[in-house]
């Protein structure tokens, strides 16, 4: 059931207008319902890899979970070889997503409107009443002489499996994972994702009322941490004085904020801020009991965005996957996985669930970032006719060696206008 | 369980949903004893024995860290809460312990918004008797909506 896709039909983009490079991004690339259409075809269908899960969260043969590539529910599944498939939820028959629980163990799906029996890979193994009904010695229906199971399996998505992380694509003319994230991008995943077993933490789940290219900008600008973030500045975790790189893939649309934490405390240019409490002591500071693992090499905090489907997190000592699943232009679910390591002390997986109250939908960092979100969308809708402006460090597209920048952003409409506009 | 404890232990839910309600965040913290746990998580990290909470204090001074966060760092739409609560049921009876239940929902409006249903889920909670009267050891909110929508940023 590998059709082709259907391209959606060209919508003119020129009622889109960008000046200076992609620095001032028009309103109405987060509100159009035809735009969002397109960018689903084009980035979350084909030619990219999507984030599906952990292979932890399918350790056992039979395992599977439900989750999305774009808005199309898909079924991340380790088959009884052990082998990893990602299949798209959908009968072959009447299209009912019939998988209903979101994770669990089967050795076979059946969808439960005409009992269709489908291996754990995809292929349709039984059809009722194929032959059709016997009665008075005579053969009532049944499907025609020329029905083969073989043409009817569910959609089969290509499978990229990487330290333990699994992507997956609609697309199977899609380029390798590795030349998909290109060598530098690639070399911050393989840190994080170093072959360590991975186990799972837990996961929280927010839906956020913006579009959902909001949260990858929102982790390509290193402008905002160190000001909307009062626990990012006070305590040096995040501030525009700490040593850092922005780095990009060669066509702009992923990359990596890096930075090393210092200077908690000390008043400077960047304290001079009304999110910057001097004064400010915690109660119990086991919410910053910062312990260096080894496979940091430097960095304290490395956030890595992958266009167009998942963040990943290193914070100090939290880590994290964080997917983005669209829904329609001006929704997003965003599911956060929290995991560690198979060498985890009892007293490494503490702290790292004590930092995790930092993130996520509540979290003393995380919970405004969803907020601001809103507020930028609730400005997009009522005014489509203008633009924002990431003009911070210029309007070119180029890798730098500080966070006073946001040329990442530029980087992503960069590709977003090539892929889009194409 | 003597009437006069089943009474203490009513009002002690009752006001602190009425707390957690009125903008008072000072107040939230002294529901607890100083070596308390407080974790609000979801259904289904519960469910399936993940440790994962959306909010996990282990100390009445995390739960304080916590107010002065809604007080003075956590930038956030402005909102109203309501708490109902139901009635508590006794799970098991120590000695100057009571392991106790309830169901909550919680609503949320919005300035010039709707009220929508916020939260919904139970709590299962430690109680114990202080020279203070009862005090929470523990609260652990597990709540069954699966989408928090956008953010939580007062305690529930």
């Amino acid at each position: 059931m590998n059709a082709p896709h259907l391209e959606t039909p060209p919508i003119p983009l020129s009622s889109l207008r960008w000046e200076r490079g992609t620095s001032r991004i028009p309103f109405a690339a987060y509100n159009d319902p035809e735009l969002h259409k397109r960018e689903l075809q084009r980035f979350f269908y084909d030619k990219h890899w999507c984030y599906v899960g952990l292979e932890a969260e399918i350790p056992k043969p039979g395992d599977f979970k439900r989750t999305n590539v774009g808005e199309r529910s898909v079924l991340l599944v380790r088959a009884m070889d052990s082998a990893i498939h990602v299949v798209e939820n959908a009968c072959a028959h009447r299209g009912v997503a019939f998988c209903r629980e979101r994770h669990g163990n089967r050795d076979a799906f059946v969808c439960p409107y005409h009992q269709w029996n489908y291996a754990l890979d995809g292929r349709l193994r039984g059809v009722p009443m194929r032959h059709g009904v016997k009665r008075d010695g005579v053969v009532q229906g049944g499907m025609p002489a020329d029905f083969k199971l073989a043409d009817h399996g569910l959609t089969k998505l290509k499978v990229a499996v990487r330290g333990g992380v699994v992507f997956a694509s609609f697309d199977h003319q899609v380029e390798s994972f590795e030349d998909f994230l290109g060598p530098d991008i690639l070399r911050y995943f393989d840190r994080l994702f170093d072959g360590r077993k991975l186990h799972v933490l837990g996961y929280n789940r927010q839906r956020i009322p913006g579009n959902w290219k909001l949260m990858q900008e929102n982790i390509k600008d290193p402008y905002h941490p160190g000001l909307l973030h009062t626990w990012f500045v006070v305590f040096g975790l995040w501030r525009a004085d700490n040593q850092s790189q922005m780095v990009m893939d060669a066509k702009g649309r992923h990359a990596a904020m890096i930075s090393t934490r210092g200077n908690a405390g000390t008043v400077s240019e960047v304290s001079r801020v009304s999110s910057f409490k001097q004064t400010m002591n915690l109660h119990d500071p086991r919410f910053l009991d910062i312990v260096p693992e080894p496979w940091w090499n430097g960095p304290t905090a490395v956030m890595t965005t992958l266009f167009p489907s998942v963040i990943l997190q290193q914070q100090v000592n939290s880590v994290s996957t964080r997917q983005i699943i669209p829904d329609g232009h001006g929704h997003f679910d965003f599911v956060w996985t929290h995991f560690g390591f198979e060498d985890d002390t009892p007293e490494m997986t503490q702290r790292r669930l004590r930092q995790a109250n930092l993130f996520g939908p509540a979290g003393f960092v995380s919970a405004d970032d969803g907020e601001v979100i809103e507020f930028s969308q609730e400005t997009f809708e009522a005014k489509p006719g203008h633009r924002t402006l990431v003009e911070l460090g210029g309007d070119e597209v180029a890798n730098t060696d500080h966070m006073v920048t946001e040329t990442l952003i530029r980087g992503m409409y960069r590709y977003w206008r090539e892929v889009m506009e194409s | 369980m003597s009437f006069e404890d089943w009474m203490a232990l009513n009002q002690l839910y009752s006001d602190y949903a009425i707390a957690v309600d009125s903008g008072r965040w000072d107040s939230w913290p002294e529901f607890f004893i100083e070596d308390c746990s407080y974790r609000l998580q979801p259904r289904e990290n519960y469910d399936r024995g993940f440790p994962l909470a959306t909010l996990s204090f282990e100390s009445k001074g995390m739960l304080k860290d916590r107010v002065y966060g809604i007080q003075e760092t956590l930038f956030h739409d402005p909102y109203y809460q309501r708490h109902v609560v139901g009635t508590p049921v006794i799970r098991k009876l120590e000695a100057g312990r009571i392991h106790a239940e309830a169901n909550y929902a919680v609503f949320r409006t919005k300035l010039s918004g709707l009220s929508t249903v916020y939260n919904v889920g139970r709590t299962i909670d430690e109680v114990v008797r202080t020279e203070a009267g009862f005090k929470f050891a523990s609260r652990l909110v597990i709540y069954d909506s699966e989408m928090i929508p956008n953010s939580i940023i007062y305690p529930i």
